[in-house]
């Protein structure tokens, strides 16, 4: 069996609003067979739309899916019976219990594991008899999940599969998803937790809007994202009093009151540098923090970068606008 | 795809029938139907309830020379009250309920067709209408001598049609509400128009001849029209091609419109 296989192919996807906003613009990535692919961002940053395509729910505006080889919308039912998916949120009538709810299901779903295995998989067998509308929101989460582990997908998608849940619960939900993947199970999962795919996620993209700023598998995207440094100068010392920077290797640095944060790619280098340097003039750097790049770090950097971008296209936009009404002011006179 | 994925994947295609998902989907509908007193009260009692109304009505009025007796005025009503009460005006708020509980998006996101989430959820309104349908008949035949259908294949045709009918338009007039209580209320024209213009506590042969011609083409009144004219007989050819085409046309202008602007999701 060729491991490597895409069960996911996805080709410049977009996706297109009634009212006109683009919400996937131009989204490409594979998932091979038995890996676990996450995709992160920011609220609004286009996951839910993108899965949402994938998992054949509408039709692309543009772009195309694959889905264990065929396309998940058009040949929906040559795809359906082969994944099992989470919705962001369930959707269950509540004056169902629970069991009736997987009994339901079982009913519509082609190879339906037994009811008692899919609740307790979940650990849900001891409120089989509890109305939907008496459960906890964590307790609907995996109530859903059993369904989406139902029949056996081969493929298996979770929009935020741990929100509302607490901190075991999620713990469980993560021990789960391990336990599937290691019996061969393709995970997408979107979430906005970064942990949970730094934890879990073989590889993983982050979409801002509606665009995959960075993927790679965790190590890669960390590793891709510059450390930090920071400290307090030392009363009676200024910036310049400092090594030279770029000595040091520092990337960047910034200046807020007395507290100096400098950026670097060669962690070691940098921070050998500076505690040598005060060292050698004997004094303290008081709330020294000194951290390799993180997935928070390249989460929060895509978002600022972004949205600066975003500032600065704005202001040449209007800069153009000015430069045009002035021109065609002079255009007038003449 | 290799060879190898083809043959190592458990399920390669589905291995429950649409006829399968329906009666699961159906039976969890009646669960529910069951547990929700008002709106079994409402599909239940008052079809049952509502043609006693009619009888002192109906004495009073002047059936000579319409061919028709009390009782089979009554009757076609008493039918056409089921459709209105325990088939359209039920489903419209089964189908606005499931919308916002988001229980039809996540329907669709497992084996189910559309079209057999729609009709499975639609079985058990369908079958109460089709028991009451047939115990108005029989009460009826035993209290008011409404004596035995001159044509009753036509009066068969016309409770079919209706049955299909009403599930459909339920399905659009769920579409244009964004709530249950909503739902209620977008049902109302309907109902109200039907009751008063579909001939079934005015007979059509007693309105103005105008005005009974358009009251002809709602949509209940093809159901009545051949059920009333199944049992009087009394149906030209043109009359009965008439019927049929009107019930026709509304059922595909009603699937027409669910495929086209049935809405799956709450409007947020």
């Amino acid at each position: 069996m060729n491991t490597n296989e895409p069960v996911i192919e996805v080709t410049d996807l977009r996706r297109v609003y009634g009212g006109g906003f683009e919400a996937v613009r131009g989204v490409s990535f594979e998932v091979a067979r038995g890996e676990l692919f996450a995709l992160l961002g920011t609220n609004g940053a286009g996951k839910t739309s993108t899965v949402e395509l994938i998992e054949g729910l509408a039709r692309p505006s543009g772009g195309q899916v694959r889905v264990l080889g065929h396309d998940p919308y058009s040949e929906r039912s040559a795809v359906r019976p082969r994944i099992g998916l989470m919705l962001q949120e369930g959707g269950f009538p509540s004056e169902l219990t629970v069991s009736e709810t997987v009994r339901m299901w079982a009913g519509c779903t082609s190879g339906a594991r037994p009811e008692s295995e899919a609740l307790s998989l979940v650990g849900l067998t001891r409120r089989a008899d509890v109305r939907v509308k008496q459960l906890s929101g964590g307790e609907k989460r995996r109530l859903d999940l059993a369904l989406a582990l139902l029949g056996r997908p081969e493929v298996l998608f979770l929009d935020e599969p741990t929100t509302g849940l607490d901190a075991e619960g999620r713990q469980e939900t993560w021990e789960l998803v391990r336990e599937l993947r290691a019996q061969g199970t393709t995970v997408l999962l979107t979430t906005h937790y970064l942990e949970e795919a730094e934890g879990l996620a073989d590889r993983l993209a982050i979409l801002h809007a509606g665009k995959i700023a960075v993927s790679g598998t965790p190590a890669e995207v960390t590793a891709s994202q510059p450390s930090r440094i920071s400290f307090e100068l030392p009363s009676g010392y200024f910036p310049g009093d400092l090594p030279p920077l770029d000595s040091l290797g520092v990337t960047g640095h910034e200046v807020t009151g007395r507290v100096i944060r400098l950026r670097t790619n060669e962690l070691q280098r940098a921070a050998t540098g500076l505690l040598t340097w005060a060292e050698q003039a004997g004094v303290e750097l008081r709330g020294l923090d000194i951290r390799s790049g993180s997935l928070e770090e390249a989460f929060l950097r895509i978002a600022r970068h972004v949205s600066e971008q975003d500032a600065q296209a704005e202001r040449a936009g209007q800069a153009g606008q000015t430069e045009q009404s002035q021109f065609s002011e002079k255009e007038h006179v003449a | 795809m290799s060879a190898d994925t083809v043959t190592r994947t458990a399920p390669a295609e589905s291995t429950v029938t649409a006829v399968g998902r329906m009666t699961s989907l159906a039976r969890a509908e009646l669960t529910l139907l069951a547990r929700s007193r008002a709106t079994f009260f409402a599909a239940v009692f008052v079809p049952l309830i509502l043609p006693l109304s009619l009888r002192s009505t109906v004495e009073d009025m002047d059936l000579k020379g319409s061919g028709l007796s009390v009782g089979s005025v009554i009757l076609p009503s008493a039918i056409g009250f089921s459709l209105l009460f325990a088939v359209y005006s039920s489903l419209v708020s089964v189908y606005a309920a499931r919308r916002e509980e988001l229980v039809l998006k996540r329907l669709r996101t497992g084996e189910l067709r559309d079209a057999e989430i729609l009709m499975g959820a639609a079985v058990p309104s369908v079958l109460i209408g089709l028991v009451q349908s047939l115990v108005l008949t029989a009460a009826c035949a035993a209290l008011m001598d409404v004596g035995t259908p001159e044509a009753p294949l036509l009066a068969v045709l016309g409770l079919l049609l209706g049955l299909m009918m009403w599930p459909a338009l339920a399905a659009v007039t769920a579409s244009f509400s964004r709530s249950v209580e909503g739902a209620q209320v977008a049902a109302m024209p309907l109902l109200l128009i039907s009751m008063v213009g579909s001939g079934t506590v005015v007979p059509f042969e007693v309105m103005p001849d105008r005005l009974a011609r358009f009251c002809e083409l709602l949509p209940l009144s093809p159901v009545i029209t051949l059920i009333r004219g199944g049992w009087a007989g009394n149906l030209s050819t043109s009359e009965t091609l008439g019927a049929l085409a009107t019930a026709l046309a509304w059922i595909v202008l009603a699937v027409f419109a669910v495929h086209k602007w049935f809405r799956w999701e709450p409007r947020r």
